[in-house]
């Protein structure tokens, strides 16, 4: 990419060349170090938290720790029952899209799902609250009365439907269009040779997804899982309307007990917070950021050893 | 749906045969069950709905009926065509299933929302604010602008940025540690909860501001710390699609590299840019977490950016929502409809930066 000629002639540097390789590089570099302030600052901001106490704050109940306990397990639980719903869906749905669905529509299926991506959040609120809990009390209704002997649906039963589990719904269909998008694209980098010596040995079309495609493609599904956990993880808005938060600490899926999450306990806090209460919200959120970060951390560690496929766009 | 291999077998229909072949089920079988399943089902539930005196149960009926399909496919296969392409079959069922499945959300939320949303839409929703209203009346003009001038004051922040980062790690970088670890953390960058991001403008705001400030401009940065990842992402895609011969060629004219730069991989790529930075507003224009904790919310108009609350489209739904005042039904109209012309926003400029791509896409080889 340099105009190389002799060893010893270097390329005339122009004011045009030095102004304009500065300012890329500049630009790169602020990249870094705004991700750098985000700690920086959050951490600054999160100081006087970890030493609040009843007395200081009003949020907290005893000491700054015992607050985000039980939001981090929400955050996790809920995080954890979205994904157990929406890998394998994304897993099938990515998999009709590259190896099912007629070529000539499969572009267009792929672009159907990516709009479900770019639903806002806040409509995804809405539609939890107006359409999904009420579709789905009657179920739960069903579950505790005759399933109620299983911990996980013990009664009493949420009159909203507004629970944990729906709000772990919504962070589904919230997730799948992510990990669809990028299983996709792994599904179809598949060797089409690897493909064809599986049918031609007499598979099945799922024989030779089970062959071909799955192992050349395990550590991308993973890694796309983990994508959308981290998404799951910071989801904010669509938990704050839908769930019905109480804050304790619950596995229950049913019931009108939930333990709340970190982003929407601070979307829901935060407008009203003063004084201390605001540095507690925001080392909460750098908790929430100090896992998200790790989770996709890890996942783009393992999508870079096979640098082809990214999630970013 | 069916794998029809060579000369169709037309004498062997439903008949297991013995040796090395198999039977087949013709080519309409799948289509057959199904259509037998759902009149089963179907009249199943018609008979509980008359029954019980309750509606009809479409669910359900949907529910039944993958299932029975998906039994009566599984069984008939392995009958006739043996267990693994009973097994093939019934994945089949399977991933098609789910990606219905994955279609109800996604219908359902455009049918909720149109069929709510038009009830609130009228002249007045667009032309007037929420000051001094309380029950009906009122609208989201002063919403809409502030979504506006956020999203284009985080545009204008992100855009230069992402793209000369772009243009820095394909042109300049390729190969340097700076230029992988940027990359790296361009990727984790994408995956910030939006509420951080949010949190992270109030922090560096309020330790020069003093607490509790709140203004556009915060919520721009916010917005742009999640837009800048997105462009950069994309546009870097494009740089990469530019043919390094008409590099080549520029320099082996005498050109400067930054005008080669300015003008021949630019131009090349500039609809794939263009596209991908339509995308990334679209992504920023319908969050909510960060605006809400930045930008805050008012009734009245704000058009400065670097003065006071401002309200934006969803801050608006959500507040709408969640603080119903009475009667119920004008708040809930309005919530409603913000959210209809939200969404209408974003597919908007999802549909013009996919048709600008296609349109203009750069003409590879000749």
């Amino acid at each position: 990419m340099t105009t190389t000629s002799a060893p010893a002639v270097k390329a005339r540097q122009r004011p045009g060349d030095r102004w304009f390789s500065g300012t890329a590089l500049g630009a790169g570099i602020m990249i870094l170090v705004t991700l750098a302030a985000v700690a920086v600052f959050l951490i600054a901001q999160s100081v006087p938290a970890l030493t609040a106490t009843n007395e200081t704050s009003t949020i907290i109940s005893s000491n700054f720790w015992d607050y985000v306990w039980p939001l981090l397990f929400g955050t996790v639980w809920a995080a954890f029952l979205a994904l157990i719903m929406a890998v394998p869906l994304s897993i099938s749905v990515a998999l009709f899209i590259s190896h099912y669905a007629p070529r000539r529509l499969a572009s267009t299926l792929g672009y159907i799902v990516d709009l479900l991506a770019a639903v806002p959040s806040v409509v995804f609120g809405l539609w939890g609250i107006g359409v999904l809990a009420p579709a789905v009390q009657p179920v739960y209704g069903w579950f505790v009365e005759n399933a109620g002997w299983f911990p996980l649906f013990a009664g009493p039963v949420s009159s909203t439907g507004r629970t944990i589990f729906t709000a772990a719904i919504v962070l589904a269909v919230m997730v799948v269009p992510i990990i669809t998008a990028i299983c996709r694209e792994i599904f179809l980098q598949t060797p089409r040779l690897h493909e064809e010596a599986a049918l031609a040995l007499g598979a099945t079309r799922w024989e030779m997804i089970r062959m071909a495609v799955f192992p050349f493609g395990r550590s991308g599904i993973v890694s796309a899982s983990m994508l959308g956990l981290g998404r799951a993880l910071g989801e904010t808005m669509a938990v704050a309307m839908v769930l019905s938060a109480t804050g304790v600490i619950s596995f229950k899926l049913f019931t009108p007990e939930n333990p709340s999450t970190i982003a929407a306990n601070i979307a829901l806090t935060f407008p009203e917070a003063y004084g201390i209460n605001v540095n507690v919200l925001i080392a909460t959120g750098l908790i929430l950021f100090v896992v998200t970060f790790g989770v996709n951390a890890i996942a783009r560690w393992i999508v870079n050893r096979r640098k082809e496929f990214s999630g970013a766009n | 749906m069916t794998l029809t291999t060579a000369p169709a077998p037309e004498n062997i229909p439903l008949r297991p045969s013995s040796g090395l072949t198999n039977g087949r089920l013709p080519g309409w079988a799948p289509w057959g069950i199904l259509a037998i399943a759902a009149v089963v089902s179907g009249i199943l539930f018609l008979f509980v709905a008359v029954g019980a005196g309750a509606e009809f149960n479409v669910a359900g009926w949907a529910i039944v009926t993958a299932v029975l399909y998906l039994v009566l496919i599984t069984v008939l296969s392995s009958v006739v065509e043996g267990s693994r392409k009973a097994v093939d079959r019934l994945v089949t069922g399977v991933v098609s299933a789910a990606f219905l499945l994955a279609m109800v959300p996604l219908v359902s939320v455009a049918w909720t929302v149109i069929s709510n949303g038009v009830a609130g839409l009228s002249a007045e929703f667009f032309s007037s604010s929420m000051r001094n209203v309380v029950g009906e009346g009122g609208g989201a003009l002063h919403a809409i602008m502030g979504t506006i001038l956020i999203t284009l004051a985080a545009a204008v922040i992100s855009i230069p940025i992402g793209l000369f980062t772009a243009i820095y790690l394909i042109e300049y970088g390729s190969g340097r540690r700076l230029a992988r670890g940027i990359t790296f953390f361009v990727d984790v960058m994408t995956g910030i909860p939006s509420i951080v991001a949010g949190l992270f403008a109030y922090a560096l705001f309020a330790l020069f501001f003093g607490p509790g400030i709140r203004s556009g401009i915060m919520g721009a940065i916010a917005l742009s710390v999640l837009m800048i990842p997105v462009v950069v992402r994309s546009t870097e895609e494009m740089l990469r699609l530019v043919p390094n011969e008409l590099r080549e060629a520029s320099y082996a004219l005498g050109v400067p590299k930054w005008l080669t730069i300015v003008k021949v991989v630019l131009p090349t790529s500039i609809a794939g840019i263009v596209t991908g930075i339509m995308l990334s507003i679209s992504r920023v224009i319908g969050e909510t977490a960060p605006l809400l904790v930045t930008a805050g919310f008012t009734a009245s108009m704000n058009y400065n950016l670097f003065d006071g609350r401002m309200m934006t489209l969803p801050v608006f739904v959500y507040t709408q929502y969640m603080n119903q005042g009475i009667p119920q039904h004008a708040y809930v109209d309005r919530a409603w409809a913000a959210a209809l012309v939200l969404i209408l926003f974003v597919m908007l400029l999802n549909l013009v930066g996919r048709l600008i791509a296609k349109v203009f896409a750069p003409k590879m080889g000749r």
